[in-house]
């Protein structure tokens, strides 16, 4: 079994430095890391602020690639520091820097408030006509298996950014609302429980919504999470054309359930298998 | 509250350049702006070059200027241009209307995505492409005669 604590090479980070009360720009310093088995790029900065400069800053919380936040641009690609073995993308040199098109607000924090404000503007919750229900639920709503995976693969997201970054055409228009907003609207829209689309139009089918996007594919290339930005944005396209030519079939959203058990479910529901097991008295 | 400065670190035009894996979608689409501009182009001289019809002056008249051999290789650039961007906007119009991309899936490392999914219309967008160029370029270049 091999050492896991055993160095195998030393690693040179070239990490983006900015300090925002005296820097008037980033500027590159560079730390050499003894690189172990199975090391990410976040165990390499936690290992040089631990061991060689305590000032520098970047943002992390789960080191398993749930939580979003240590998005960082790794070698020139958009990508999560825990998700990424140092070994696997560097043999001596490894440029660390934070992710583009957002503000940087300190070496490899970026300021990630334009890609929320943006996701708010598009709703990205269920919006039912029926409110008092949503506030104050009174049972179930019905959802096939068919019509949950409609959307499932977009609800992975987990808001690194990593999408954004890659972006090119966000690179060159900074109000375009860009992958991760528009597959979230995608992943609302598609949700038989909401109400919500015609809403969710007027922003997605504005001068810098969907058709903004050209299918360039980086942000589902660069997705730690498969969700496939990209895809949701072609389909969230095809719906709004279908919408303004008003050729799209009319849904009314999932009813509910009144209460436990006082429903009446729908009838292509097979029935239960008989218990193979009685419980004993 | 203290005023907090911030970098800006949009990308820009570089962005259309880095900032990603570099994919052939994404040579298609930088590709797809730079013939576009380039037949826009093409169309602004187009119109410079006839209107200056209305001073008397023949540009494209046997022995003129545009008879010279550097614009038989522009003219065939311009129908480079016209022939990718025609047949990769067909792709895109396709795309955009969700064709070609598939349904949505259960994520599993790998992931597969919808890039893989429509990679066979974009080779054969561009075998097209090929063809119309190679067909309509032999005239083009003057060889037809």
């Amino acid at each position: 079994m091999a050492d896991s604590n055993k160095t195998v090479r030393d690693v040179k980070f070239h990490v983006t430095r900015y300090n925002p009360e005296t820097d008037a720009a980033p500027y590159v310093k560079t730390y050499t890391v003894p690189v172990r088995e199975g090391m990410t790029v976040l165990d390499g900065l936690h290992y040089i602020k631990e061991n060689l400069d305590g000032s520098l800053a970047w943002r992390f919380s789960c080191r398993m690639g749930i939580c979003g936040s240590c998005g960082m641009l790794l070698n020139g690609r958009p990508t999560l520091a825990c998700n990424t073995q140092i070994l696997h993308i560097a043999e001596t040199q490894l440029t660390v820097g934070p992710l583009p098109n957002f503000d940087i607000i300190r070496d490899l924090v970026p300021d990630l408030m334009s890609m929320f404000e943006k996701h708010r503007s598009l709703k990205p919750y269920v919006v039912r006509a029926d409110e008092a229900e949503v506030n104050d639920p009174a049972g179930e709503f019905y959802q096939t298996p068919e019509q949950l995976e409609a959307y499932l693969q977009f609800t992975y997201c987990i808001k690194c950014g990593c999408c954004m970054a890659a972006c090119p055409t966000l690179a060159t228009d900074a109000r375009y609302l860009g992958p991760m907003p528009l597959s979230a609207a995608q992943r609302y829209n598609q949700d038989t429980r909401d109400d919500g689309r015609p809403q969710r139009n007027q922003v997605t089918g504005s001068a810098h919504g969907a058709f903004r996007c050209h299918y360039a594919g980086e942000c589902s290339r660069a997705c730690p999470k498969g969700v496939d930005p990209a895809k949701a944005i072609q389909h969230l396209k095809r719906r709004l054309v279908l919408d303004y030519l008003r050729l799209a079939r009319r849904k009314k959203a999932c009813q509910k359930l009144h209460g436990p058990g006082q429903g009446q479910p729908p009838g292509n529901i097979p029935a239960a298998p008989p218990k193979t097991v009685t419980p004993s008295a | 509250m203290a005023q907090i400065n911030r970098h800006d670190n949009r990308l820009g035009l570089w962005g259309w350049l880095g900032g990603g894996r570099w994919g052939i979608e994404r040579y298609a689409y930088i590709l797809h702006r730079l013939t576009g501009l380039g037949v826009l182009f093409y169309f602004l001289m187009h119109i410079v070059v006839t209107s200056l019809r209305a001073f008397g002056v023949y540009l494209w008249i046997e022995g003129g200027v545009f008879h010279q051999p550097i614009f038989r290789v522009g003219e065939f650039l311009v129908y480079a241009a016209f022939a990718y961007h025609a047949f990769n906007g067909i792709r895109l119009v396709l795309v955009e209307l969700g064709f070609a991309v598939g349904a949505p899936i259960e994520p599993v490392y790998p992931y597969k995505t919808s890039l893989d999914v429509q990679r066979p219309l974009l080779i054969v967008m561009m075998i097209l492409a090929a063809i119309f160029l190679a067909v309509g370029g032999y005239e083009a270049i003057g060889l037809a005669r």
